[in-house]
């Protein structure tokens, strides 16, 4: 992974002390509360009304383990013990006290992190796939792009004010594990017909209270072009993107309003003034970003050894464990392993303390002392030998982490909900316990198949519910809270919106409304068809019937 | 009273700004001064400007564009750039518009709600002075230019990004 050296180590140690100024002035009274908002959020801290949250950044996923020893330190030491993994491929703590925040934010510089631009109307932290450079799939690693954004965006002078927040995804596979398309920048590596390597552009995605799929805005771009065009599609939006009402102040509206193909002008005269300039990338940088995303000293082994294969026949848990969280690897007799935080009765994404200190021994065990975090609020360990899976599930076992459910219905995507989080209009972590309950059969489980269930608390969506194959999202109605389903959305590729049923239902509605789409699934499902697959062929409303009629 | 500093210093003000609802009949009141003109008046009243103030420059407001002034910029030595409020960032890419995109030379002052932690990133992006409102302390403000010693991307400051000058 990547590791900072002089200028990078430089840059954040002036960060901290900026920030420690900062919280300094605005305790003695120096700073009002609106001026030292932006500085608070664009070093990750949320003062909320129930509890105080800090945003850490994981830039595009990856944790060595002696970052998430730290993190478990941090979880100790100014939390209650855990965090919790978001969407985004970042960790949030609650609870820590503000006039703590700029000796904690020392704490994370010690191991390269710290929460800069988690937070704030600026450039957040650019996400990926999380098989990047094992997946068999991909076109070329995304990772070293990914560092080669994360260094430009980084107090980017330009774009600290923009509009509103702004979220870029890198996607360097066929399957998209990203929600490339929901991201206000969508970017698919690519090769053209020279063999060269470079960009799809798609800009004007996200979620949230309008959900806008992303549209395409250079159909192919050099990969030296790269920051040029980013820089040009920022600068159109931090210009001309709206300030009058924030909620309609992303780039999405701006594309809609300006409509795609003027806008693509716009950009287009932008970069014009930036290409061939000084931000156009160098194959030295491309190649020396590359050289800390290398492949790690794989050994020579066979793939899917006699030993895997004996146990996979003996051990029916592991053998569904190993059917449902492992994923084949570019190399042979490695595999990419999914640890699944979706556990029931235990809140989507969160992580104790000693399941921080636990991951990072498994990663140095099992996988060169590395993990990934998913956008779907899980962790990968991406390097693990055939021969060391049944070893690691074992351990996993020991440790409760074996839950087998990747992909399953009950590998719910969550955001924090009511229960911790200001903005929202109901909780959303009893609602994924309850259909985690109501679907707790094995069997049941890999029967259903494939289907991602996203639950947000409140319509600014960070549990994605628009692109749920089932989404749930919280709505307040007259003081009391309600859930709204939809169905047919996806973040893979096809990317699409779902569709809303109808009225909203009471929380202890929910677990039956969600048999309800089962059961319809089920008897409609052709061969081998996935949820999604079968939404889309009988369309939504044999699904609405059954829920509403059943309802009556 | 606004406090002005460049990047190193404390200086003195040598421009009157004329508020943005004042018209031409202003003019003879503040006859032989320099005169920082709102955009839409230097438009429209320019010559009648040029003989009663001894200098003019402009200053534009967050939302507006540089469009009309492109062509003028050479007989300007001052540009204004207001912030209405501190947060607002569209002064950001005026500013680097008009050093990288138009060359432009002169002074850019940075006009309004201008703020402490906003100083850093202002000069990155070409602005060399700053009307502080009126409650911050100069001297604190003086140290904000060295919050960061480097930039990852390319400023007006420096043009060459960090990846370029990387050994």
């Amino acid at each position: 992974m990547y590791r900072y050296d002089g200028y990078d180590a430089t840059m954040l140690q002036e960060r901290v002390s900026q920030f420690r100024e900062q919280t300094r002035r605005y305790i003695e009274g120096k700073l009002s509360d609106a001026e030292f908002l932006p500085l608070r959020l664009q070093n990750g801290l949320y003062v909320q009304r129930l509890a105080p949250m800090l945003r850490i950044a994981i830039p595009y996923g990856m944790l060595s383990s002696q970052q998430l020893r730290k993190l478990a330190f941090i979880s100790s030491h100014y939390d209650k013990g855990y965090g919790h993994f978001t969407t985004r491929q970042n960790i949030q703590f609650n609870w820590p006290a503000l006039e703590d925040v700029p000796e904690l934010l020392a704490h994370l510089a010690e191991v390269e992190m710290h929460a800069i631009q988690t937070s704030g109307n600026c450039i957040r932290n650019t996400t990926t796939d999380q098989f990047a450079g094992v997946a068999i799939d991909e076109i070329e690693d995304s990772r070293p792009y990914c560092e080669i954004i994360r260094q430009w965006s980084t107090f980017h002078p330009e774009f600290a004010y923009l509009p509103r927040k702004f979220k870029i995804a890198v996607c360097g596979t066929k399957e998209d594990h990203a929600a490339t398309q929901v991201h206000d920048i969508g970017l698919y590596l690519r090769k053209n017909d020279k063999g060269e390597i470079g960009f799809q552009v798609l800009a004007g995605g996200g979620l949230g209270r309008t959900p806008v799929i992303g549209q395409v805005v250079f159909d192919f771009i050099h990969r030296h072009e790269l920051l040029t065009a980013l820089e040009a599609i920022l600068r159109v939006y931090n210009r001309e993107g709206r300030r009058d009402n924030k909620y309609k102040a992303r780039l999405k509206i701006l594309v809609r309003e300006t409509g795609l193909d003027a806008f693509c002008e716009k950009v287009l005269a932008e970069w014009e003034q930036l290409r061939g300039g000084s931000l156009t990338l160098t194959e030295t940088e491309i190649e020396r970003c590359k050289r800390y995303f290398q492949a790690p000293p794989y050994k020579s082994l066979d793939a899917s050894p006699e030993s895997l294969r004996t146990i996979l026949a003996r051990d029916v848990l592991f053998a569904s464990w190993y059917s449902n969280n492992v994923t084949p690897h570019k190399r042979s007799g490695y595999a990419a392993v999914a640890i699944s935080f979706k556990k029931t009765g235990y809140a989507p994404g969160d992580v104790t303390e000693e399941q921080l200190n636990t991951l990072a021994d498994l990663a140095d065990r099992f996988s060169f002392g590395e993990v990934r975090v998913t956008h779907a609020q899980n962790v990968i360990l991406a390097d693990v030998e055939e021969s060391e899976l049944y070893n690691l599930y074992q351990q996993l076992a020991a440790d409760s982490l074996e839950t087998s459910n990747l992909n399953k219905l009950n590998d719910i995507i969550c955001c924090p909900g009511g229960d911790f989080c200001a903005l929202a209009n109901a909780k959303s972590i009893p609602i994924a316990e309850a259909i985690q309950r109501q679907f707790d059969d094995r069997e049941l489980l890999a029967d259903i198949g494939e289907v991602s269930l996203n639950i947000s608390g409140c319509m600014n969506a960070c549990g994605h519910h628009h692109v749920g194959n089932i989404g749930v999202l919280g709505v307040d109605k007259k003081g009391e809270e309600f859930y709204q389903v939809s169905i047919g959305g996806s973040s893979k590729r096809e990317a699409k919106l779902g569709k809303i049923l109808g009225p909203s239902f009471a929380q202890s509605d929910i677990p039956a409304v969600v048999e309800n789409l089962v059961a319809v699934y089920r008897e409609h499902r052709l061969d081998h068809e996935k949820f999604i697959d079968t939404v889309d062929r009988i369309g939504v409303d044999p699904f609405k019937k059954r829920v509403y009629e059943k309802e009556q | 009273m606004a406090i002005l500093i460049n990047t190193k210093e404390k200086i003195s003000d040598h421009w009157t700004l004329i508020q943005s609802a004042s018209g031409p009949e202003v003019f003879s009141a503040l006859r032989g001064r320099n005169a920082l003109l709102p955009l839409a008046l230097f438009l429209s009243d320019e010559e009648e400007a040029a003989s009663q103030f001894s200098a003019i420059g402009v200053w534009l407001d967050s939302h507006q564009n540089l469009n009309k002034l492109e062509n003028r910029l050479d007989s300007l030595p001052i540009i204004a750039l207001n912030f209405p409020v501190f947060s607002d960032g569209r002064p950001y890419s005026l500013a680097r518009r008009l050093r990288r995109d138009l060359g432009y030379t002169g002074e850019i002052r940075a006009i309004g709600d201008v703020l402490r932690d906003q100083l850093c990133f202002l000069k990155s992006c070409g602005f060399d002075s700053f009307a502080l409102r009126s409650d911050q302390e100069p001297e604190d403000c003086l140290k904000a230019f060295s919050d960061f010693s480097t930039s990852y991307t390319s400023t007006v400051v420096n043009d060459i990004p960090l990846f370029r000058r990387r050994g």
